[in-house]
C-alpha cells in the first residue's frame, strides 16, 4: 500500500513538474512579445484601440502581405514613399511618423504582433486579491479575540482554583487569611504592570522608530497624474519617462517636454473613469489641460505661446512643482542605475504595483531593515566563469568563484559582496 | 645634544616637559565641556543630579516636540525643458583653465546639476600634465564668494549706486570717454596672456590720445628676468625651463617648486628625475642657495643659507668657479664657500644637462646668471628661448611711469582690470588719493576691493568659471576657457566692455554682424551671459583653426591647442655682463635683512578671502590665517631674546602658547608690526614675511563686506616693504627692527599631532642606498620580527589575536612617494573641496580642531641650523587591524570587505575614543557645529567672535554652500570624521565597471588627492589587481614601508621612503647608530 502511494506520488510529482513546465515555457514566449511590445511600440500603440498610432490587433486583415511589416518597422518613411497603403497610414495619422526601429529582428516583430493578436484586456484581479487581504486581517482578530477569550478562562479558573483551594484548606481546618480581592493581589497587579510596561514599550519604541518614515504618504499633487492610466492602462515603460533610473543616482521626474511628447496629440482622456480614494472622480481632460499651462502650450493652435520676455521659455510656462513622496535622509546614498542597470531589480520590488496606482503613494518604508533585509537576500548577477554568463564585473572575486565550484556556497548574494556594509550606503 | 632624529618642533627636539604634557593629552581640552558649568567636576559637584534631570528632561521634551512636528513637505521640481546633456544626479566635465593675473592652468571641471563644485588639472596640456596648484584647486570657492559685486556700480560722492543696465552704465562710460581730451588713458593689468584679449586691448587703446597706454603690473615681479633675457638675448621674455631635462639644478632663492612662475609646470618636471625605482636608482641633483626656508629648499638635495644681499655675490662666485672671466667678491662664510665650490662641481659633471634659476628681481643678477647657464650649456638643452613663458610680462619702469602720471594728474583716464594696485603696490596710500582725483576711473573687478573702492564706475568681470577666453601661457602652447555656468550675477567680460565702448568703425559693424550669426546659433538670452566677447574668440579661434568650426569645438573639449615651434638659434650676447658684475659686487648688506615671499596659499593675496586657501597651513611653518616675522632661532636670541634651541623653559613658554612676541620691521619710513616666528634653516640675519595678507578696506568698517569675512584680519600687508632699486623691485632690503611689548596670537597646526617617539619616516642618501638598500627598511624589519615569536611566518595572520578580514574582490590601497612629494599642499586643498571638509577658523585651529583630512606633516632633521626637511602626507590609513575599530561603542567605525575603515556619521555618538586609539592621528572630531547643518539654523549665532570666526560663517551662506559636493554627507556637531579614500569615488567606478561589466576600469579611480598632485606622488588602486597603480609603486620593494607597521595595525596606505642625492648623513640609519650609542 505504502509503496502504491509512493509510486502515486513521484507520478504525480512528474506530471505537475512537466505540465507546470509547459506552461511556464507558454507563458515565456508570450511575455516576450509583451516584454517587447511594452518596450518598444506601448508609448504609441495600443492593441485594441488607437491612441497616438492605429491600433494593432487585426494588423494581418489590413497590410498589404507579411513582409511588409518588416519593413515597415524598419524604416517607415522608405515604406511611405514607395507604397500606396503606407501613404493612406500616413496621411491619416499625420503629422506624426512612426519612429523607425531597425533593431528589432524578424522574430522579434512576430513575437509582438502574436502578443498584440492574443492580446485580451486585463481582467479584474482585485477583487480576488482584496478577499485574501481580508482573511489575513480576520486571522489576526480571531487570534486575538482566542487569546481574549483564553485568557478570561484562564482567570477564572485561577480565581476557582484559588477558591477551592480555600476550600479544602478550609475543610482540613488550615487556617487561611480572608482573601484578597483579585484587583489587589500583588500578583496580579504585577502582571498586570509587567504586560502594560511591555506593551506600552513595544508600542513606543515602534513608534519612535517610525518617526520620520513615512510609509503610504500619498500627497495631494498638481496635477492628478494617474500612473494606472499611464503604466497600467497604456502600458508606457517606465524609463520612457523616469530615464536617469538606469543612468543616475535619481530617477528623476520627467521634465515637461517629455510630457508633450505625447500630449500634443493626446488632448483628451477617453478611458475609464478615474476615481480617486475619497470617491471623487477625476477629470482627466482638465488634468491634461492643466500640463497644457504648465507648459505654454496653445491647444488651439497648436504651438507653443511665443517667448515675448526672450527667456528662452515659453511665456507663462513654468516647471510643475511636484510634491516627492520618496524622501531619503541627506545621510544615505542611493543610486538608481545601480538597482536597476546592475542588479536588475523591477521598479515595482520597491515602489509596488505602481501601474495600479491612480496617485502614487510609498509603497516601502524605506527604512534600513527594509534594505539590508532585500541586500541579504539577494542574489548578484555573478560571473559564471564555466559558461560566461553573468556581470563579467565579478570574475575578479576568485575566492567565491572556488567556493562556487568546490560547493562550498551555492550563490553570492549582495552582502556578500559587502552590500550590508556601512560605507556602500552612508559616505 | 639631540636624541631626537625627526623633529616638528623644538619642544620635541629637546624632549621638554611642557612637550611631553601636550603629547600626553589626545585633545587639549580635559574637560566634558558639561563641566564648564561649575568648576568642580562632575563628581563632586552639589547637584549633578539635579543638573542631569533638568538636561535628560529638556532633550526628551526637545526631542518630542521636534518629533511630533509634520515632515516638511519637499518639492521635486523637474526641469521645463530638459537639455539634452544634464541628468540631474550625472556629473559633467568640461575643459577650461584656471585664470589668476598672469597664472592660467588647463583644467576639467566638474559640474553638477549646473554648479561646477571641484577643479581636476587637465591631463591632456602638455604644460601641467594634468597637475593642479592649492590655488587653482581653491578657486572654485571664489566663484561662490559673497563679496563679488551683483552688478555694476557708480560712485556718487562716498557711496556706491547700483546701475541698472549695461546701457546706462554703458552711455554715462561712452560720454566720459569722450571728455577725456587730449590727456593719455591707461589700462593697467596684470600680465595678460590671452591673445585674444591682446587685440582687443590694442585696438581700444590706439583710438586715445598719444601716450595711452596698456600697462601691465605684476604684484610680484619678474621686470629682472624680462630685462636681462633683452640685455643678453635681444628677446625681452622669460624662456621655457625644462626641469625634466636637468640632472642638476641649482636654485639661488628661486622656489621653482612652490611660487616661481609656473610652480604646476615646474613640479611635474622636476619629479621626473626624483623619481627612483628599484630597477633604475638614479636622480638629480638639486642644491638650493637661499636665506629664507622656502618650499624648493626644503626639497634641495643640500641646502646654503646667505644673505639676501649676497645673492649678487654668489651668483659671481659660482660664474668665477665655472670659469666664467669675472671677479668675485669674497665670500667670508666658508660652509657656503665650500658650498658654492660644491655647485660649480656637480654643475661641471653633467654638462648641457643643468640649469641654474634664480629668483631675484634685480636685472643684474639675472645677467650673470645668464651667464652660467651659458657657460654650463643649459641654453638650448635645459632653457628654450624658442618658446617664452607668458606668465609675467610686466616691466617695472613702466608701472612706475604710470604711477607718476597719475599722481602728478597727467592720466586722462584709468582703466583696471584685474589687479589691485591700491594694496599691492607699495605705496598704495598715495595711489588710492591719485585714482580719487581722477576724472575717470573704470574699474573691472569682481569685488569692491582697495582700488575698485576708489573708482568712479565698476563694471564687474566674470569669474574664469563664468568666462569665455583663452591663454597662451606658453608660445604657442593654448589653453581655453569656456563657462561652466551662466553668470551668477549681473557681469560682463571686461573684454565685451572694450569692445562697446570702442568708437564706431568698418571693423566693428563687420564685427557686430557675426555677433549675430552666433547669436543664431545659441540663442542670447539675458544681457550679459553671452556677450560679445565670446563671438570674437569664436571668429577669432576659427580663424586660428583654419575656419573650420568642428576643429574649434573640438578644441573646447580638450581644452588645449598645441602648435609647432619653429626653432631658430638664439645669439647670447656677453656684453652686459662686465657692468651687471661690478653692480651685484656693490650691493650693500646690512645688520637684518628681509625677505618678501609668497605661500603656496595665499600667493599674491589676490585670493585672500578664500577660507580653504587660509586655512591651509602652510608647508613650512604650519601656520594658518596669518602671516608672520620668520627667523631663525639665533635671530630671535637677539631680536626678542628668547632662545629655543638651548633654553627649554624659554622654548617652552614660547612654543607652548600661541601668543608670540611682535616686532616692528621698517623701511624708508614705512613699518609693519608682524609676530615673530621661530623656524630654523633661516639665515642668521634674515626676516622672512609672507605677501597676500593684510586686506582691508579704507573704511575698515565696510572690510567684512568689500574685502571679506577671511580676508579681513588676516595677516598684515607687508606690501609697504617693497623697494625699488630704480629699474625693478626688490624683494629683498635691509631694515630696522624694534620689539614691542606686545603679543599676536598664531594659529599654527604643527604641533597637534605626535607619534610618541615611535618612527614615522625612513631615509637615507643615495649612496648608502645604492651600496645596500636592503639596509634601508631593516629597522622596522627587525622590529616586525620580535612580534612573530615561535617561528611562526605569516605577519599578517600570526602577530595578532584577532582574525583576519577576507578581502574577496577588491582591497584598496595607497602609496604615497616621499621622494616626490614635495609638501605643495594641492592635495589638501583637493580634499577640502571633494570631502565638504569644514572652515573652522582661526580660533578653532588654535584650539588643535582643524579638519582636514589630509595634512602634511612636516620634519625636520639633522643640523637644528640647517636641517633637512621631510614632508610625509598624512590621512587616514584604513588599517586592516585598526585600533580605532576596537574601542568603538557603537560600531561607528568598522571594516568594509574592500579594505576600507569606514566611518558612519549617522551612528557615531561622539566618544572619541577612535581619536585617542589612533596612533596616526588623523581622526577629527566636530567640536562644533561648524557647516550651520543641525536642524536648529541659528546655534552658530552665540558663538559668533568668540569661539567661531567670520569665516565659519561665511562658509554657511546660501551661496557659498553651492559648492558643497553633493555626494558627500555634511558632517554635523559631535561625530568624529577621517578621510574616506574618497568613498564616493571608488562606488562610482565601481559602478561604472559593473554597468560596463569589465573590471578594468576600476583601475581608472583617482582619489582626490591623487589627481591633484602635480608630481604624481601618490598612487591608489586595487592591490589584489597586479596591474594596478599602487601594485606597481609597492613593487618597489626596497624603500615601501607602512608608518608604524611594527605595531600590527596593518595600514592600508605605503610610503616610499626618501633617498636625497647627497654625501651627507640623512635618515634612519644614522639614529640608529646614534641610539644605540646612547643606549636606547
Amino acid at each position: 500500500m505504502s509503496c502504491y502511494k509512493k509510486i502515486i506520488n513521484r507520478n504525480f510529482f512528474f506530471l505537475i513538474i512537466s505540465l507546470s513546465l509547459f506552461l511556464v515555457n507558454n507563458n515565456l514566449f508570450a511575455q516576450d512579445g509583451e516584454a517587447l511590445f511594452k518596450a518598444n511600440c506601448a508609448n504609441c500603440h495600443k492593441p485594441d484601440e488607437d491612441y497616438t498610432g492605429p491600433a494593432l490587433k487585426g494588423w494581418s486583415a489590413r497590410v498589404p502581405d507579411k513582409e511588409w511589416i518588416y519593413k515597415w518597422v524598419a524604416n517607415p518613411a522608405q515604406v511611405i514613399a514607395s507604397d500606396a497603403y503606407a501613404k493612406s497610414l500616413f496621411d491619416k495619422w499625420k503629422p506624426t511618423v512612426m519612429t523607425a526601429f531597425p533593431n528589432l529582428k524578424k522574430e522579434e516583430i512576430d513575437a509582438i504582433m502574436k502578443y498584440v493578436d492574443n492580446y485580451k484586456p486585463a481582467e479584474k484581479k482585485d477583487a480576488a486579491a482584496g478577499a485574501a487581504k481580508d482573511d489575513s486581517a480576520d486571522n489576526s482578530l480571531l487570534y486575538g479575540i482566542l487569546f481574549l477569550i483564553l485568557a478570561v478562562v484562564a482567570f477564572i479558573l485561577l480565581q476557582v482554583n484559588s477558591n477551592l483551594r480555600k476550600l479544602t484548606d478550609d475543610k482540613e481546618g488550615v487556617y487561611r487569611g480572608e482573601p484578597v480581592p483579585f484587583y489587589r493581589n500583588k500578583t496580579y497587579l504585577m502582571t498586570g504592570i509587567l504586560i502594560l510596561f511591555a506593551l506600552g514599550g513595544y508600542y513606543t519604541i515602534n513608534g519612535a522608530i517610525n518617526l520620520g518614515r513615512s510609509r503610504g504618504y500619498q500627497p495631494e499633487q498638481p496635477i492628478y497624474y494617474s500612473h494606472k492610466v499611464h503604466a497600467g492602462t497604456n502600458q508606457i515603460s517606465c524609463l520612457y519617462c523616469h530615464g536617469g533610473a538606469q543612468d543616475s543616482k535619481h530617477a528623476n521626474i520627467p521634465s515637461v517636454n517629455v510630457c508633450m511628447n505625447c500630449h500634443m496629440s493626446i488632448k483628451e482622456y477617453k478611458g475609464d473613469p478615474i476615481v480617486r480614494e475619497d470617491g471623487k472622480q477625476v477629470n482627466g481632460t482638465e488634468e491634461i489641460q492643466k500640463l497644457y499651462k504648465y507648459a505654454g502650450w496653445n491647444p488651439e493652435t497648436r504651438q507653443y505661446n511665443p517667448d515675448n520676455n526672450k527667456d528662452g521659455i515659453p511665456d507663462g510656462a513654468s516647471p510643475i512643482e511636484w510634491v516627492k513622496i520618496h524622501n531619503l535622509p541627506d545621510h544615505v546614498y542611493f543610486n538608481h542605475s545601480q538597482h536597476v542597470k546592475v542588479g536588475k531589480v523591477q521598479c515595482q520590488t520597491c515602489h509596488g504595483n505602481i501601474q495600479e496606482m491612480p496617485e502614487v503613494y510609498q509603497f516601502s518604508d524605506l527604512s534600513m531593515g527594509w534594505c539590508i533585509n532585500c541586500h541579504r537576500e539577494s542574489k548578484v548577477d555573478f560571473f559564471n566563469t564555466s559558461t560566461g554568463e553573468g556581470n563579467k564585473f565579478y570574475s575578479i572575486y576568485e575566492k567565491f568563484h572556488k567556493d562556487l565550484k568546490d560547493k562550498k556556497m551555492d550563490s553570492v548574494t549582495v552582502e556578500k559582496i559587502g552590500g550590508t556594509e556601512c560605507q556602500k550606503c552612508h559616505y | 645634544m639631540s636624541n631626537k632624529k625627526y623633529w616638528q618642533s623644538f619642544g620635541e627636539l629637546n624632549h621638554t616637559d611642557a612637550f611631553k604634557q601636550t603629547s600626553a593629552n589626545e585633545f587639549k581640552e580635559d574637560l566634558l565641556p558639561v563641566e564648564e558649568i561649575s568648576n568642580e567636576g562632575l563628581v563632586l559637584n552639589k547637584t549633578p543630579r539635579r543638573d542631569f534631570l533638568k538636561y535628560l528632561g529638556f532633550s526628551t521634551a526637545a526631542a518630542a516636540i521636534a518629533a511630533s512636528c509634520e515632515i516638511p513637505v519637499r518639492k521635486s521640481i523637474p526641469y521645463l525643458n530638459k537639455p539634452e546633456n544634464v541628468t540631474p544626479g550625472i556629473a559633467n566635465y568640461y575643459a577650461s583653465t584656471y585664470i589668476n593675473g598672469g597664472d592660467a592652468i588647463s583644467v576639467v571641471v566638474k559640474q553638477r546639476d549646473g554648479r561646477p563644485i571641484k577643479v581636476e588639472g587637465n591631463e591632456r596640456s602638455t604644460i601641467t600634465n594634468g597637475g593642479t596648484s592649492a590655488q587653482a584647486q581653491a578657486s572654485v570657492l571664489d566663484l561662490y564668494d559673497t563679496t563679488r559685486l551683483r552688478h555694476p556700480l557708480q560712485k556718487d560722492g562716498s557711496v556706491f549706486k547700483e546701475v541698472s543696465s549695461f546701457e546706462a552704465i554703458d552711455n554715462m562710460v561712452r560720454k566720459a570717454l569722450d571728455g577725456v581730451g587730449s590727456k593719455p588713458l591707461f589700462l593697467l593689468t596684470p600680465t595678460i596672456n590671452s591673445p585674444s584679449s591682446i587685440e582687443i586691448i590694442n585696438e581700444f587703446i590706439a583710438q586715445y590720445p598719444a601716450g595711452s597706454k596698456h600697462i601691465q603690473y605684476d604684484s610680484v615681479s619678474y621686470s629682472g628676468m624680462l630685462l636681462a633675457n633683452e640685455a643678453c638675448y635681444q628677446k625681452k621674455h622669460i624662456p621655457s625651463y625644462q626641469f625634466d631635462k636637468a640632472k642638476t639644478i641649482v636654485s639661488l632663492g628661486a622656489d621653482f617648486l612652490g611660487t616661481w612662475l609656473s610652480p604646476v609646470e615646474f613640479s611635474s618636471q622636476y619629479a621626473v628625475n626624483r623619481k627612483i625605482s628599484d630597477k633604475t636608482p638614479t636622480l638629480s641633483k638639486h642644491i638650493q642657495f637661499e636665506s629664507i626656508l622656502s618650499l624648493t629648499g626644503s626639497n634641495a638635495d643640500d641646502r646654503y643659507t646667505h644673505r639676501p644681499s649676497e645673492t649678487g655675490a654668489i651668483a659671481l662666485a659660482l660664474l668665477a668657479k665655472l670659469g666664467g672671466s669675472v671677479s668675485a667678491p669674497a665670500i667670508t662664510d666658508a660652509h657656503l664657500a665650500k658650498g658654492i665650490e660644491k655647485a660649480a662641481v656637480e654643475l661641471r659633471k653633467t654638462p648641457g644637462e643643468s640649469l641654474v634659476v634664480c629668483g631675484s628681481n634685480d636685472v643684474n643678477i639675472q645677467i650673470i646668471v645668464n651667464a652660467i647657464n651659458e657657460t654650463i650649456g643649459a641654453n638650448g638643452k635645459t632653457i628654450n628661448h624658442d618658446i617664452s613663458l607668458n606668465y609675467r610680462k610686466a616691466i617695472d619702469a613702466e608701472m612706475e611711469s604710470l604711477i607718476s602720471a597719475v599722481v602728478s594728474g597727467n592720466a586722462g583716464a584709468l582703466l583696471i582690470y584685474g589687479c589691485n594696485p591700491v594694496y599691492d603696490y607699495k605705496e598704495g596710500k598715495k595711489l588710492a588719493e591719485a585714482i580719487a582725483k581722477l576724472p575717470l576711473s573704470i574699474s573691472f573687478n569682481g569685488t569692491l576691493d582697495e582700488t575698485s573702492e576708489q573708482c568712479k564706475y565698476i563694471i564687474p568681470n566674470h569669474h574664469w568659471l563664468e568666462s569665455w577666453g583663452d591663454a597662451e601661457p606658453k608660445t604657442n602652447s593654448f589653453s581655453l576657457i569656456q563657462p561652466l555656468i551662466n553668470p551668477l550675477f549681473k557681469t560682463r567680460a571686461y573684454q565685451t566692455s572694450l569692445l562697446k565702448w570702442k568708437k564706431q568703425s568698418v571693423s566693428e559693424n563687420a564685427r557686430s554682424s557675426d555677433r549675430d550669426s552666433s547669436s543664431n546659433r545659441k540663442p542670447a538670452n539675458v544681457e550679459g551671459v553671452v556677450g560679445d566677447y565670446e563671438a570674437y574668440v569664436r571668429q577669432y579661434w576659427i580663424k586660428k583653426l583654419g575656419g573650420d568650426e568642428s576643429l574649434w569645438n573640438k578644441a573646447l573639449q580638450d581644452g588645449v591647442v598645441d602648435f609647432p615651434v619653429s626653432s631658430t638659434t638664439t645669439v647670447y650676447n656677453p656684453s652686459p655682463l662686465s657692468e651687471a658684475s661690478s653692480k651685484a659686487a656693490s650691493i650693500k648688506g646690512g645688520a637684518t635683512e628681509i625677505v618678501l615671499y609668497q605661500k603656496v596659499s595665499i600667493g599674491n593675496g589676490s585670493q585672500a578671502n578664500n577660507p580653504w586657501l587660509q586655512e591651509l597651513p602652510d608647508p613650512i611653518s604650519k601656520v594658518t590665517w596669518d602671516n608672520y616675522a620668520m627667523v631663525s632661532p639665533t635671530l630671535a636670541k637677539t631680536l626678542i631674546g628668547i632662545d629655543v634651541v638651548n633654553n627649554q623653559r624659554q622654548a617652552d613658554a614660547y612654543e607652548v602658547t600661541p601668543e608670540k612676541p611682535v616686532i616692528n620691521i621698517s623701511l624708508n619710513g614705512k613699518s609693519v608690526e608682524l609676530p615673530v616666528l621661530i623656524i630654523p634653516g633661516l639665515d642668521n640675519s634674515t626676516i622672512g614675511i609672507a605677501l597676500g595678507y593684510g586686506r582691508s578696506s579704507a573704511d575698515a568698517n565696510q572690510s567684512l563686506d568689500r574685502v571679506g569675512k577671511s580676508a579681513t584680519g588676516a595677516g598684515k600687508n607687508a606690501y609697504p616693504l617693497v623697494g625699488f632699486d630704480g629699474t625693478g623691485y626688490s624683494y629683498s632690503s635691509v631694515v630696522t627692527v624694534s620689539k614691542t611689548s606686545k603679543l599676536y596670537p598664531l594659529a599654527q597646526t604643527q604641533v597637534h599631532g605626535f607619534y610618541e617617539n615611535r618612527p614615522v619616516i625612513y631615509e637615507t642618501n643615495l649612496s648608502s642606498y645604492l651600496k645596500d638598500p636592503k639596509a634601508l627598511l631593516e629597522e622596522p624589519r627587525k622590529e616586525k620580527d620580535i612580534l612573530l615569536a615561535d617561528g611562526k611566518k605569516d605577519y599578517v595572520k600570526d602577530g595578532t589575536m584577532y582574525p583576519d578580514h577576507e578581502k574577496p574582490g577588491i582591497k584598496w590601497g595607497m602609496s604615497i612617494d616621499l621622494n616626490t612629494c614635495t609638501g605643495c599642499s594641492a592635495c589638501v586643498v583637493a580634499c577640502t573641496a571633494e570631502n565638504n571638509v569644514s572652515v573652522v577658523g582661526k580660533i578653532q585651529v588654535q584650539k588643535a580642531h582643524e579638519m582636514h583630512w589630509l595634512r602634511i606633516d612636516r620634519y625636520f632633521t639633522g643640523d637644528p641650523k640647517n636641517p633637512d626637511v621631510v614632508f610625509q602626507p598624512m590621512l587616514c590609513q584604513h588599517c586592516d587591524n585598526a585600533p580605532c575599530e576596537n574601542v568603538c561603542p557603537v560600531a561607528a567605525t568598522n571594516h568594509s570587505s574592500e579594505g576600507l575603515n569606514q566611518m558612519t556619521y549617522n551612528r557615531c555618538i561622539g566618544t572619541r575614543y577612535c581619536a585617542n586609539n589612533c596612533p596616526y592621528k588623523v581622526r577629527r572630531f566636530n567640536w562644533l557645529d561648524f557647516t550651520g547643518s543641525d536642524s536648529f539654523s541659528n546655534n552658530q549665532e552665540p558663538l559668533r567672535g568668540t569661539e567661531l570666526n567670520e569665516s565659519v560663517f561665511q562658509m554657511n551662506e546660501e551661496l557659498t554652500r553651492m559648492v558643497l559636493n553633493p555626494d558627500v554627507t555634511v558632517r554635523s556637531r559631535g561625530v568624529i570624521e577621517k578621510c574616506s579614500f574618497c568613498v564616493q569615488r571608488l562606488q562610482e567606478s565601481k559602478l561604472e565597471a559593473k554597468k560596463q561589466q569589465n573590471p578594468a576600469l576600476v583601475r581608472n579611480v583617482k582619489t582626490a588627492c591623487m589627481q591633484a598632485c602635480p608630481t604624481n606622488a601618490i598612487s591608489f588602486g586595487n592591490v589584489n589587481d597586479k596591474e594596478s597603480e599602487v601594485s606597481k609603486a609597492r613593487s618597489n620593494e626596497n624603500r615601501n614601508f607602512y608608518v608604524l607597521e611594527q605595531l600590527h595595525v596593518l595600514p592600508n596606505v605605503s610610503y616610499l621612503a626618501k633617498i636625497r642625492n647627497t654625501d651627507r648623513h640623512v635618515g634612519a640609519l644614522e639614529e640608529h647608530a646614534e641610539g644605540h650609542a646612547e643606549g636606547h
